[in-house]
C-alpha cells in the first residue's frame, strides 16, 4: 500500500484517543435520547461551553483539574436548568419538535458564547506535559491521559447505571416511563438528572479535547454532528453501541486522514452514517430487531 | 376549501402587496431596494422549503445543499461560456440542485422523521465539505466571483441589469413561483401531501403510493430552492462556501417556523420578519441572535404555528 | 377510603368515561365488571393521573388526589398493576422488585421482611431473582407485577385483568394471593373479565357499561342471583 506501518499503528493510538473523547460525548447524548426522546441539537455546544468555562477557571485558578471539574458541574446546572424550562413542556410532543427547540438553544448558546468570549480560540494548558517515544513521533503523555479519563469516566457511568437505586431508577424510566412514575420514581426529575448528567459529560470533554484543539464557538457543530453520527451508527439509546461506534468512526478518520486532508477525512464519518441508515437503521453495533 | 369573501380578499390583498413591491425600488433608498430583493430571494427560499417541512412533514436540514448548488451551477455557467448567459444560468442551477435533489428523494423514501432530517444535515455538510476543500474547481473558501448576465433572449443583444431592473425580475420570478407552488399545494397533490404529513400509514392504506409523492415533493421543494440560489448568485454575483454550510439550513427552518408552516406566505413573513429583525438589531447589539435564538425556542414550544397561524387563530375568533 | 365521583374521562377527543362515580373502602375487595371497552382500565388510569379527569372528582382518604401526578400517587398509598403487567424487561426480578422497594423511610430490616414476604407468596420470584423480567414467563411476570406492588405497602391496589391469559393454576395462585392481600388489610380494585373469581373473591361488585357504572351490588347477592350477571355481560 506504500503506507509505512509506524503511520498506521500511530494513526490508531489517536483515533483511539479522539474515540474515547467522542464516546464522552456520545454516551450523554444517547443516554438523553434513549430516556426522553429528546435529539440535543445543542449537546456539541454544551461540549464548546465547557470548554470555554474551563479556560476561564484555568486561567483564574492555575489548575486544570480544578477547571474540569468546575465545567463539570457548572454546564451540569446550565443543562438542568435548560432541561426545565424547555424541554419539559415538550414531552411528548414529536421529536423534531425537540430538534428544532434544541437547534433554537444551540443558536442561543454560540452567540453568547461569541458574546462573553469572543471569537479567537481559548487555549488550555497541558496538565502533563512530557512526551514518549511512538515510532517517529513525541506523543504527548496527556492523549493517552486524556483517553484514560475518558475512559474512566465512562466506566463510572456504567457501574452507577448497573448498580444503586439511582441507576435502576434511570433504567426503569428509559424502558417504560409511565410504569416507573406508577411506581413512585419521579420522573421528571430523574429526565433532569440525566440531562444534568449528560451535559457534564459533554462539558469534560470540551476541557479535555481543549489542550489538544483548543476551544472555538464553532466547534460545537462538530462535535454535534460528529456525535450524532455516532448515535445512530451505534444504535440510538444504545450506551454500548455509542461508545463502540466513537471508537469505530474516530478510527475511520484517523486512517482516511492518511490519504486526504482531515477536513475531508470527516466525510468518511458521513458516508458510514449513510451506509448505516440504509442497511442498518438500528444501528451497526446492534444485534438486527426481530 | 374558500369562502367567497375570503378568497377575493386574498387576491386584492396579494395585489396590493405585489404593488406595493413593483413600486419598492424607485421609492427606497439603494440599499433598501436591494434589501428587498434579497428578501425576496429568501422568501423563495422559504417556500421551497415548506413543501417539505410544512406541507408533507419532513423537516429538512438540507436546503442550503439544494440553494448552494444552484448558486454555484449558475457560477459554472456564468463563467464558462462567454458572454454570460442569464438563461444558462438558470438551467444549470437548476441542474446542479436536481441532482441533488435526486439524492435527498432516494433517502426520503427510505428513512423517516428524524433520521430524515440528520441526513439532510449531514448531506448538506458534505456538500459544504467538498466545495470548501475542492478549491481548483469551486474557489475554497474564497468562492467564485463573475459577472452579471444580462436579460435578453439567446441570440438576441442582452439588456444589463440595472438594480431596479433586478428587483422586477426576481419579483418576477419569486411572484410566478408563489403562484406555481400555490397552485400546486391547493391540488388534489397537495391534499395527499398533507395527508401524507397528517397520518403516513393511513394515506398509505387508502392506496396512495407514497413514496412517489415524497419523491415529487423532494423534487419540487429541491429546484424551487436552487432557483432562489441562481437569483442570489445573478444579484450578488459571487458563490461562497458559506451558503451550504448547514446554519442556513438552520436559519431557513427558523423563517418557516416563526411565519407559520403549511402556508407558503408565512416562511415568506419569517424571512423578512428575521432579515429586518438582523438588519434592526444588529446596529445596537451585536449578538442579536441571542434575543432572536430565545424567541425563536419560545415560538417553537408555544406557538407552533408561527405568527400566521397564530393570526389565523386570532381571526377565527 | 377511595372515591371517584362522576368522573369523565377523555382519549383525545374520545369519551371514555362518561361519569364514572364508585368507592372502595378500607380493607374491601371490590370487583369492576363489564364487556371489554366500556372503560374499566381507563377508570383506574384516572385514579393514577395517567388519564386525566376533565371532570369529577377522585378522593382518597378525604383528600382531593385528582390532579395528581402519578409518581405521587404511591405515596399516597396507591399502587397499580396494569393489565400487560409492565414489567421492566431489561431489568432482573429483583431490580424490577426494587422499584417499589427503594423508597425513603425503608430500613434494611424491613427490606428484608417484604422481600422475604413476596419470595413466601411467589417462590419461583426468589429462584429468578437475577434472571431479566422479560425471560419470565406470562404468569411470572403476572406474579412478578403483583409483587412489585406489594413493595410499595399499600393500602390499596388497582389490579387489572390479573387472570388474563393465565392457566387456571396461577388462577388459583392469583385468588390466593388477593387472599393474603385481603387478610393484611390492603384494599383492592379488581378490574376482570373472570366473572367467577370476581365474585368469589370481592366484596362488592360494580358493574360497568358505556363509561359507566351501572348496577351495584354485594358479591353475595350477585352469586346467588345470576340474572344481572347476563344482563349486563350476556355470560
Amino acid at each position: 500500500m506504500g503506507i509505512p506501518v509506524e503511520q498506521i499503528l500511530v494513526q490508531t493510538v489517536n483515533g483511539l484517543v479522539n474515540g474515547m473523547i467522542l464516546a464522552l460525548v456520545a454516551s450523554g447524548l444517547t443516554l438523553i435520547f434513549g430516556i426522553m426522546d429528546v435529539v440535543n441539537f445543542a449537546h456539541g455546544d454544551l461540549v464548546m461551553l465547557g470548554g470555554f468555562v474551563g479556560a476561564t477557571t484555568m486561567a483564574a485558578t492555575g489548575n486544570f483539574w480544578v477547571a474540569l471539574l468546575m465545567a463539570a458541574v457548572t454546564i451540569a446546572v446550565v443543562g438542568a436548568g435548560l432541561q426545565i424550562t424547555t424541554l419539559r413542556p415538550l414531552l411528548g410532543r414529536d421529536p423534531l419538535t425537540t430538534i428544532l427547540a434544541t437547534f433554537g438553544i444551540s443558536l442561543v448558546l454560540q452567540k453568547y458564547a461569541l458574546w462573553q468570549w469572543g471569537p479567537s480560540a481559548r487555549q488550555l494548558q497541558e496538565p502533563i506535559t512530557g512526551r514518549f517515544d511512538l515510532f517517529y513521533l513525541q506523543y504527548p503523555w496527556y492523549r493517552v491521559a486524556t483517553a484514560l479519563l475518558a475512559g474512566a469516566i465512562i466506566g463510572a457511568l456504567w457501574l452507577f447505571l448497573k448498580r444503586g437505586t439511582y441507576g435502576i431508577w434511570i433504567r426503569a424510566t428509559t424502558q417504560d416511563r409511565i410504569m416507573a412514575s406508577a411506581m413512585g420514581i419521579p420522573v421528571p426529575w430523574v429526565h433532569t438528572a440525566v440531562f444534568a448528567i449528560g451535559a457534564a459529560m459533554a462539558a469534560a470533554s470540551g476541557v479535555l479535547f481543549g489542550p489538544m484543539g483548543g476551544v472555538t464557538q464553532t466547534m460545537g457543530a462538530d462535535f454535534t454532528l460528529r456525535a450524532f453520527i455516532v448515535v445512530v451508527v451505534g444504535g440510538m439509546g444504545n450506551l454500548g453501541g455509542s461508545i463502540l461506534a466513537s471508537m469505530f468512526i474516530s478510527l475511520l478518520e484517523a486512517y482516511a486522514s492518511l490519504f486526504v486532508s482531515p477536513a475531508q477525512a470527516v466525510i468518511v464519518s458521513f458516508v458510514a452514517l449513510i451506509l448505516t441508515l440504509l442497511f442498518r437503521p438500528t444501528g451497526l453495533f446492534v444485534p438486527t430487531p426481530k | 376549501m374558500s369562502d367567497r369573501p375570503s378568497h377575493r380578499g386574498f387576491w386584492i390583498g396579494f395585489v396590493i402587496v405585489l404593488a406595493a413591491l413593483v413600486v419598492a425600488p424607485t421609492v427606497l433608498p439603494p440599499f433598501w431596494s436591494r434589501f428587498v430583493t434579497e428578501i425576496l430571494i429568501w422568501g423563495l427560499l422559504a417556500m421551497s422549503s415548506d413543501i417539505l417541512i410544512g406541507y408533507t412533514g419532513m423537516v429538512s436540514f438540507g436546503h442550503s445543499a439544494f440553494f448552494g448548488l444552484g448558486m454555484y451551477g449558475a457560477a459554472a455557467a456564468l463563467l464558462s461560456v462567454r458572454p454570460p448567459n442569464l438563461w444558462l444560468a438558470i438551467v444549470y442551477g437548476l441542474v446542479g440542485a436536481g441532482v441533488v435533489a435526486i439524492f435527498v428523494a432516494y433517502f426520503a423514501t427510505r428513512l423517516r422523521d428524524i433520521y430524515f432530517s440528520i441526513t439532510t444535515l449531514v448531506f448538506s455538510q458534505i456538500f459544504y465539505v467538498i466545495i470548501f476543500t475542492w478549491t481548483e474547481v469551486t474557489g475554497g473558501e474564497n468562492g467564485l466571483n463573475f459577472r452579471q448576465p444580462a436579460l435578453g433572449l439567446p441570440g438576441w443583444a442582452g439588456i444589463p441589469f440595472t438594480p431596479q431592473t433586478l428587483h422586477w425580475f426576481v419579483l418576477a420570478v419569486v411572484t410566478v413561483s408563489y403562484l406555481v407552488l400555490r397552485r400546486i399545494t391547493q391540488s388534489p397533490f397537495g391534499m395527499v401531501l398533507q395527508s401524507i404529513r397528517e397520518n403516513e400509514p393511513r394515506t398509505r392504506a387508502i392506496g396512495y403510493a407514497v413514496e412517489r409523492y415524497k419523491i415529487v415533493a423532494v423534487m419540487l421543494s429541491g429546484l424551487f430552492a436552487g432557483l432562489a440560489g441562481v437569483l442570489y448568485a445573478i444579484q450578488n454575483k459571487f458563490a461562497a462556501p458559506d451558503f451550504v454550510f448547514f446554519l442556513i439550513s438552520g436559519e431557513v427552518v427558523i423563517f418557516n417556523v416563526m411565519g407559520g408552516v403549511g402556508t407558503l406566505i408565512g416562511p415568506v413573513v419569517g424571512a423578512a420578519f428575521f432579515l429586518l429583525l438582523r438588519e434592526g438589531l444588529s446596529r445596537y447589539f451585536e449578538y442579536y441572535l441571542i434575543p432572536v435564538g430565545i424567541i425563536f425556542t419560545l415560538m417553537v414550544i408555544f406557538l407552533p404555528q408561527g405568527f400566521l397561524g397564530f393570526l389565523r387563530r386570532q381571526l377565527n375568533r | 377510603m377511595l372515591s371517584l365521583t362522576d368522573v369523565h374521562t377523555y382519549y383525545g377527543k374520545s369519551h371514555i368515561l362518561h361519569g364514572v362515580s364508585l368507592e372502595v373502602g378500607s380493607g374491601e375487595v371490590v370487583g369492576l365488571l363489564g364487556r371489554n371497552g366500556v372503560g374499566k382500565s381507563t377508570t383506574l388510569k384516572s385514579v393514577m393521573g395517567l388519564a386525566r379527569p376533565a371532570q369529577g372528582r377522585v378522593t382518597f382518604e378525604g383528600r382531593d388526589i385528582t390532579g395528581l401526578a402519578p409518581h405521587q400517587l404511591p405515596r399516597v398509598g396507591i399502587a397499580w398493576v396494569p393489565e400487560d403487567r409492565r414489567i421492566f424487561k431489561l431489568l432482573s426480578v429483583l431490580e424490577n422488585l426494587r422499584t417499589g422497594l427503594d423508597r425513603a423511610g425503608v430500613d434494611d430490616a424491613r427490606r428484608e421482611k417484604l422481600l422475604d414476604k413476596v419470595y413466601a407468596a411467589f417462590p419461583v420470584l426468589r429462584e429468578r431473582r437475577h434472571q431479566a423480567g422479560g425471560t419470565l414467563s406470562g404468569g411470572e411476570q403476572q406474579m412478578l407485577a403483583i409483587a412489585r406492588a406489594m413493595m410499595l405497602e399499600p393500602k390499596i391496589i388497582l389490579l387489572d385483568e390479573p387472570t388474563e391469559g393465565l392457566m387456571p393454576r396461577m388462577v388459583s395462585q392469583i385468588r390466593d394471593i388477593i387472599g393474603v392481600l385481603h387478610d393484611e388489610g390492603v384494599a383492592i380494585l379488581l378490574v376482570e373479565q373472570n366473572v367467577p373469581l370476581t365474585l368469589e373473591v370481592s366484596n362488592r361488585v360494580y358493574i360497568m357499561e358505556k363509561g359507566v357504572v351501572r348496577h351495584q351490588a354485594p358479591a353475595a347477592d350477585l352469586r346467588a342471583n345470576h340474572a344481572v350477571i347476563h344482563q349486563y355481560l350476556g355470560v
